[in-house]
């Protein structure tokens, strides 16, 4: 008898699958054939879910019965600038009940941009018996109350990682109640919390901790108790410092110099809050190690910080404020040649004048002198046709560019013509772009060269761009891996979304607020679609108390297999088929 | 409060409020943020260069110098729902009220004839849909017949600001994009480095959370994006309107009945809303009070409350500003 694949014990299918690790080639596997879908859903441990109203709860574990990690995303990408209102959704509650009762093993659990309550953090802590990682990415809803009861019953926990989250700070006790045998943390990053935790808890955690490689500081430890920290940890690899002191102290700074010199294997640093220029020195000891170096809060000069990067020599990746200004960029490009990411954030956004001496020719000289440069944020205020199209020549392997120009429909300052070739040059040359944000006067036309040359492009965010519909739909029917759009302030309407209505099915999600899509195409789309969720916001009322033909104001699409979703505020609408049938 | 400098109100109406602090009432009350619902007392609105700040609804300063000093701080009712049909008109040149219950035959017989956009021939693909039914048809004609009634001649808040001239530069919401998280912690490092108090030119991102008694949530504002108090209220009325007129209570059925009884019945109870917030004191004022420089300054969050409970706060909110000054 012939032998196939089919007649393979299960068991080795199974130990064939657990060296697919990628969630594509993974789903590839599951639809080989049924019975592949049957051993690879059971021996599944991992799951990203990019988007919690794609999926339910119970739909998740009814197909991956024995999950031991869990990925969700919840709020659209543009909450993180305030334009989605409180209350939208994005509840972590529903999901970790239904894990608790289905999954005793569950070992990691990652949220962004999800609300978490301090009742999910106590479930969490009580109901996963082997529970190692918890990391909460932006998201807000709980208080330090919650942190306690992990803390106190997480026996195993090797990672807490809260990220940029809203935590409402009550007191720092919490940190207290790790319990003294507690020693397998790994990685804590704290660095959003407001209020001091027990710096004695704090510093006898960290010495008992032999593997505790990321420790991430918030602003209330001062400089003063780094050096016994760094002393209990000399093993870090990435550390983020607490506070600096407002003046000057020879003797702290000697003793955080020789805990830096002690420190061989960090290779990361962030925090640097309020920092004093004269204290920068410290770290130069690690300075040559360093891999990863975020100063996107050090409100230190231009001179200051160039000392610094030009000691980095192994550097990878850079977050830095405008205070580098072109000339630091300059020595950045010819000191750290193996930089693969920068990001430069703005230190005066609101500011009607340029306070500092950063122009695109920064950006131009680090994609001249940084060959591996492909992951680009930069914020300035002035931009070329031309700067661009040299950063794209230069840069050919450039895989995520986001480029914001403040002042919003900015032309060519040199030219004053619309950005449109500039930024063609970026999509035509860098045929591996993933990820695009666009700034400055542009018309259809780029949004043109982006249908064309786009074609690897995952995610594209437009703003004040664009004349009409025609724009949209180059984009919709021309980039065929898109999978996330967000789209604010830009004359895109009805037209463009309706024919590319199938279009939307192949992507993640689509964001449009402040265009021009009327209720009415958003009920034809609610209606022809049902596998979409077309959902409407608006505070200013129900929508169908207006003209069909009205704008609304926000429009959020996403592709879901569970149907139109029942936590909605009073704000959202849903124009699913039902629904529209109850509108009227 | 000695005196009440000139940039409190940015549309220019400082001129008429600030001089005579003496006439204690009367500046307090042009200062004053008032929520009103339909039901309470309606007095005659006042023009657009009135000074009132209102919230939900506008009225006449001469009323209230007729009330006693201390309801000055009460509710005044102007009728929550034509705050919000301003609103509405505002943006949509269409209007929605609740107050007008009369409806006429002919005002029905308008507004279907006004009411186009459910005819097949603006959306093509809705023919025979069942939106087209003659019960769906008279239902929205009933809701849009009271739009006829409701002339309003007084000019929403929103359009005032169109034509105002900015005092500052506006900032749009959410642009330049940068996190909420860099924000704040931009802003109170632009804070430690100037002792002084002078302001360093930077992030100055004021979000605060406001709640509203009874709301199923609490929202959250940016007070940098509002440069007066009545940007800030008519922002306000908005993002709360549809906890008021109940709309938002029965998700799914949006307008169903337009607005269906029970909310009107609430309404109409005369469930009074003050605005109020928490100072760094961790005391709770009344908005309104003072220069609004010196509000956002001190403005921790937000509530709007029920006036029954804010009548303890007139006076604390006025002897507190006098002995700050």
């Amino acid at each position: 008898m012939k032998k196939t694949a089919y007649s393979f014990p299960e068991e080795v299918l199974e130990h064939v699958f657990s060296f697919i690790v990628s969630d594509k080639d993974r789903s590839s596997i599951s639809l080989v054939c049924k019975s592949w879908y049957e051993i690879e859903r059971w021996c599944r441990r991992k799951v990203f879910v990019g988007n919690c109203y794609a999926v339910s709860p119970p739909i998740l574990i009814k197909r991956f019965p024995e999950l031991r990690s869990v990925t969700l995303k919840g709020k659209p990408h543009f909450a993180d600038f305030n334009l989605v209102p409180e209350g939208w959704g994005g509840f972590a509650c529903p999901w970790i009940r239904a894990m608790a009762g289905a999954y005793p093993w569950l070992e990691e659990i990652r949220l962004k941009r999800m609300v978490v309550s301090d009742e999910s953090l106590e479930i969490i802590a009580k109901s996963f018996k082997n529970f190692k990682v918890l990391v909460l990415s932006s998201c807000e809803g709980f208080t330090t109350e919650g942190l306690a009861a992990i803390a106190a019953n997480c026996r195993n926990l090797r990672e807490l990682d809260l990220r940029e989250s809203e935590v409402e700070d009550l007191s720092g006790r919490w940190l207290s109640d790790f319990p003294d045998s507690y020693t397998s943390l790994e990685s804590l990053n704290i660095s959003c919390l407001g209020n001091e935790v027990n710096l004695l808890a704090l510093e006898r955690l960290v010495s008992r901790c032999p593997n505790l490689k990321t420790l991430r500081l918030n602003r209330a430890v001062p400089l003063d108790r780094l050096p016994n920290l760094l002393r209990g940890a000399p093993q870090l690899a990435e550390l983020g410092t607490g506070a600096y002191t407002s003046e000057m102290r020879p003797d702290v700074f000697s003793n955080l110099a020789e805990a830096f010199a002690g420190c061989k294997q960090l290779k990361a640093l962030s925090g640097f809050w309020d920092v004093l220029p004269s204290y920068l020195p410290a770290v130069y000891p690690v300075c040559s190690q360093l891999t990863s170096l975020n100063l996107s809060y050090a409100t230190v000069q231009s001179p200051d910080l160039i000392k610094l990067v030009s000691l980095c020599e192994k550097l990878q990746k850079l977050w830095v404020l405008d205070y580098i200004e072109d000339d630091g960029l300059e020595i950045l490009a010819a000191s750290c040649k193996d930089l693969r990411e920068l990001r430069v954030f703005p230190s005066d956004p609101f500011g009607l004048e340029p306070n500092v001496a950063l122009t695109e020719q920064g950006l131009v000289s680090v994609s001249e002198g940084c060959p591996k440069l492909q992951s680009v944020l930069y914020f300035c205020r002035q931009m070329s046709n031309a700067a661009l199209n040299t950063i794209a020549r230069n840069r050919p392997n450039m895989t995520r560019f986001r480029l914001c120009i403040i002042e919003p429909r900015s032309p060519d300052y040199l030219t004053l013509q619309p950005l449109d070739d500039g930024f063609g040059a970026i999509v035509e040359h860098c045929k591996d772009l993933r990820r695009l944000s666009l700034s400055g006067l542009l018309t259809d036309r780029v949004f043109e060269y982006i249908g064309t040359y786009g074609k690897k492009l995952e995610m594209l965010s437009v703003a004040f761009a664009g004349d009409s519909d025609l724009g949209l739909h180059h984009v919709l029917s021309g980039c065929d891996n898109l999978r996330k759009l967000e789209i604010r302030d830009c004359p895109f309407g009805d037209k463009a979304l309706l024919a590319n209505a199938a279009k939307l099915e192949t992507m993640r999600s689509l964001w449009m607020s402040s265009c021009s899509v009327s209720f009415g195409a958003c009920k034809v789309l609610g209606q022809k679609m049902p596998r979409l969720n077309v959902e409407v916001m608006d505070e200013s009322g129900p929508p169908d108390s207006r003209p069909e033909s009205s704008p609304v104001e926000k429009l959020y699409v996403y592709r879901t297999v569970a149907g139109p979703r029942l936590d909605m505020p009073g704000f959202v609408w849903t124009m699913d088929d039902d629904s529209a049938l109850r509108i009227s | 409060m000695s005196t009440l400098p000139l940039e409190h109100d940015y549309i220019g109406l400082a001129e008429k409020a600030s001089p005579s602090s003496d006439e204690d009432g009367k500046t307090f009350k042009e200062t004053e943020l008032r929520l009103g619902l339909p039901g309470s007392e309606s007095p005659e609105r006042k023009p657009v260069s009135g000074v009132c700040v209102s919230l939900f609804g506008k009225h006449n300063n001469n009323n209230n110098n007729n009330n006693n000093v201390k309801s000055h701080h009460h509710v005044h009712v102007a009728g929550a729902k034509r705050g919000f049909s301003d609103a509405i008109d505002a943006k949509w040149g269409f209007s929605v009220s609740v107050t007008d219950s009369h409806v006429s035959e002919s005002d029905l017989g308008k507004a279907s004839a006004l009411f186009s956009p459910l005819e097949p021939k603006t959306i093509s693909s809705q023919q025979g849909n069942t939106i087209n039914t003659p019960a769906a048809s008279a239902s929205m004609a009933i809701k849009e017949a009271k739009p006829l009634q409701e002339k309003s001649p007084q000019v929403p808040a929103t359009n005032e600001h169109a034509t105002a001239p900015p005092a500052a530069k506006a900032q749009v919401v959410g642009w330049p994009p940068i996190r909420s998280f860099r924000k704040s912690t931009m802003a109170s490092n632009s804070t430690k480095n100037n002792d002084e108090g002078e302001r360093k030119p930077g992030f100055g991102c004021l979000y605060v959370k406001v709640s509203m008694d009874g709301a199923p949530y609490l929202r959250k504002v940016d007070l940098k994006t509002y440069s007066n108090y009545k940007e800030l209220s008519s922002a306000l009325e908005k993002m709360f309107s549809c906890f008021t007129i109940g709309q938002c209570n029965s998700p799914g059925l949006p307008g169903k009945d337009g607005l269906s009884e029970s909310s009107l019945r609430d309404l109409l109870h005369g469930s009074e809303y003050v605005l109020t917030y928490e100072d760094k004191d961790g005391d709770w004022m009344l908005v309104g009070d003072v220069p609004w420089g010196m509000f956002t300054d001190s403005c921790m969050r937000l509530r709007i409350m029920k006036g029954s409970e804010a009548i303890g706060l007139a006076p604390r909110a006025v002897e507190k500003s006098k002995s700050q000054n």
